[in-house]
């Protein structure tokens, strides 16, 4: 059950990005170019993305946090940590620099592989092995070999 | 390449990311963050894989889907080979260095409220913000 849940939840997700429009690279770009808003080209699109989701997700969460379980798990796994530290920001940093780079972040990289472009196949691949690279890293450098918790 | 605001398609197309969510947590417990799930899917422990795996296959086949459903694929414009593989290194070193990405930090994360998420996403905002202004204003890409 819990991998129909996933599927279906992975679904939802992707049709998502598709109609909002966030699986173009362009109007992901049109929004992080401030410089548009003087010229005309700015395309807020992707702030009414994020407004509409954190309303939604939002009210499942206020309702989530409410029950003692999730349906089809023991527990939930809320992330717990709060510290604000040197890896979360420099990490956020070097992905949004890749991200203005190219208008891709993971979801949309996935969805566009239906359009079988070499381009987004290579992308997705080189992605995941800068996933795989940064843990070898990370476990090498931590003497316990422990991966960093994950927030999301 | 301009496009258009579309404010109607952003707010329910949002609207369903927020509820893929949200019935991840109600159903799974689990935070549908697509960096954490897809870097999982590969190194996390092997009875804790498979659904990451079944959220994968649910995103890519949602445009296989639409195509059947007479709806086009989305218009992808990519930069050069080079531009185009460190992009992608440094979303995938990054996202991983920094627990999450625009999902599980900027849609789950700021929605259940925690500041770790909130710092991330503003770092990751301003910096494709600067880097998007230097690559189209500065160097003329």
């Amino acid at each position: 059950m819990l991998s129909v849940a996933a599927f279906a939840c992975g679904l939802i997700f992707g049709i998502g990005l598709l109609i909002s429009g966030m699986a173009q690279p362009a109007k992901v770009l049109n929004f992080l170019d401030l410089a548009g808003v003087a010229s005309g080209t700015w395309d807020p699109s992707l702030a009414f993305v994020m407004a509409a989701a954190l309303a939604v997700s939002g009210a499942g969460y206020a309702l989530a946090g409410k029950r003692t379980q999730p349906m089809l798990a023991p527990g939930h796994l809320w992330p717990t940590r709060r510290d604000i530290d040197r890896p979360l920001i420099a990490g956020a940093v070097l992905f949004g620099i890749g991200w203005g780079l190219v208008g891709l972040c993971p979801g949309p990289a996935l969805v566009d592989l239906a359009t079988l472009m070499p381009q987004v196949i290579v992308f997705v691949a080189v992605m995941i092995g800068g996933m795989l690279l940064h843990d070898f890293w990370w476990a090498k450098r931590t003497a316990a070999g422990a991966s960093a918790p994950v927030d999301g | 390449m301009t496009t258009e605001f579309t404010p109607i398609a952003a707010l329910s197309g949002g609207a369903l990311i927020g509820l893929a969510a949200a019935l991840m947590m109600l159903l799974s417990g689990r935070i549908a963050g697509i960096s954490g799930i897809l870097g999982g899917a590969f190194e996390a422990d092997t009875g804790d894989r498979a659904w990451r795996w079944w959220f994968v296959a649910g995103l890519i086949a949602a445009p296989v889907l639409a195509l059947i459903a007479g709806y086009g694929l989305p218009k992808v414009a990519l930069p050069s080979w080079p531009v185009l593989i460190v992009a992608a290194l440094l979303v995938g070193f990054g996202t991983r260095m920094g627990n999450g990405c625009t999902s599980g930090h900027g849609v789950c994360g700021i929605a259940r409220l925690s500041p770790r998420s909130l710092a991330a996403t503003l770092a990751f905002m301003a910096a494709a913000v600067v880097t998007v202004f230097v690559m189209r204003h500065v160097m003329g890409g």
